[in-house]
Order: structure tokens, then sequence, then C-alpha cells
């Protein structure tokens, strides 16, 4: 009997620790809220355009590099008339 | 008689040397190919390869590829020589087979639109040379 008094105690001790447990996990969830709440001022927001991105292909070629080729380009078109 | 006669074998001679010679020079286009320009079924895009214009066919796919394997094998050589990446020449030969077109014909715009070659420039690059 008195062995089952200490137990009923004890869990209501525990049931005690627990309520404070809780509670100080609630407050630093509220606490984590308010953070996010503060750091929202500081957000980007990323809007899809409206017109399509186009990747241009070619980017690597240079146009410097495009007239020096181009006599010889031209030659090539010319000889190859059969796949041109 | 006998002078006429060889005059004529000259003549002959002389011809056949002619078309002897010129044979290589003058490699046309296959006519299944010239066709499919023509109709505008196909044309030149802006990175120096024919692409089909119209509603894909086998025939046209295999037609396209095999003349861009040509191309390709043609671009890879020439570049090697001068120095050059193959998608360089590859495009810069474009610039000059989209100007080679004629009325009539297909040929892809900057903005990748495909377009109808008229008696007027085609739209090209601005990277494309002036001439070429």
């Amino acid at each position: 009997m008195m062995l089952k008094l200490t137990e009923l105690a004890g869990s209501a001790k525990s049931a005690r620790m627990n309520e404070k447990r809780i509670l100080r996990q609630m407050l630093s969830g509220v606490g984590i809220g308010v953070l996010g709440v503060g750091t929202l001022g500081g957000c980007v927001n990323v809007a899809a355009p409206d017109e399509p991105i186009v990747i241009e292909l070619n980017i690597n070629i240079r146009q410097d590099v495009v007239f020096a080729l181009a006599d010889d380009a031209a030659d090539t078109v010319e000889d190859n008339a059969d796949i041109f | 008689m006998t002078h006429l006669r060889k005059i004529l074998l000259t003549g002959l001679a002389a011809g056949l040397a002619i078309t002897g010679i010129a044979a290589p020079a003058q490699a046309q286009r296959d006519p299944a190919y010239a066709a499919a320009r023509a109709n505008g079924s196909i044309g030149e895009q802006r990175d120096g390869y024919l692409g089909v214009v119209v509603a894909e066919t086998a025939e046209l796919r295999r037609l396209v590829n095999d003349i861009n394997i040509r191309r390709r094998a043609v671009y890879a050589e020439r570049a090697q020589s001068a120095n050059a990446t193959l998608d360089e020449y590859a495009f810069t030969a474009g610039c000059a087979a989209i100007m080679r077109t004629v009325a009539g014909e297909m040929y892809q715009a900057p903005d990748g639109s495909w377009q109808t070659r008229t008696a007027s420039a085609p739209l090209r690059d601005p990277r494309c040379p002036p001439t070429g």
C-alpha cells in the first residue's frame, strides 16, 4: 500500500515534469515561429517570367572566330556542292 | 575523208577529256535532296546542318541525317586544319549555307523560326560575316 502511494506520488511528479518540458518545448516553438516571421521580411520572391527562357546554343561562338573562318567555310560549302 | 575522221576523233577525245576532268568537281545534289530543298520540306539550320521543316517522315529524317553526317565529317576535318572547334566551323559554314539559299527554300532565322528565302537577304545571326 505504501509502495503504491509513493509510486503514485512519483508518477504525479513525473507528470508535472512532463508538463514543464512540454511547456518549454511549446515556448521554444513559439520562439522559432517568431524568428521565422522575423526572417520573412528578408525573403526574396522569385516569380516565373512571362516570356519563355531562350537558351542560346551558340553562346561560345565568338564573332572574331567566325570572321576568321569565313573564307575557309565559304570555300568548303562551294567545294562540297553535293551536300550543301 | 581521213582528214575529217581525224578531226572528228580529236573532237571526241577532247570531249571525253573535258567530261572526265569536270565530273569530280561538278558533284551535284542527289535528286531527292534537291527536291526536298526546293519544296521546302527541309531547310538550312543556324548551326550549319539541315533540319526537317514539315511534319517529319522517316524518309526525310534519313535524308537529313545522311547529309548532316557527311557535313559533320567535312566540318571536323576543316575545323582541325583551321584550328577551330567543330561547332565554330559548322556555325560559320551555316552562315554561308543560309546565304546561298535561293528564293523559295527554307532557312532558320536567329530566333529559331523557319523562314522562306525571298529575293532579299536572309535573316542571319549578327555574328555571321557580311559576305559569306
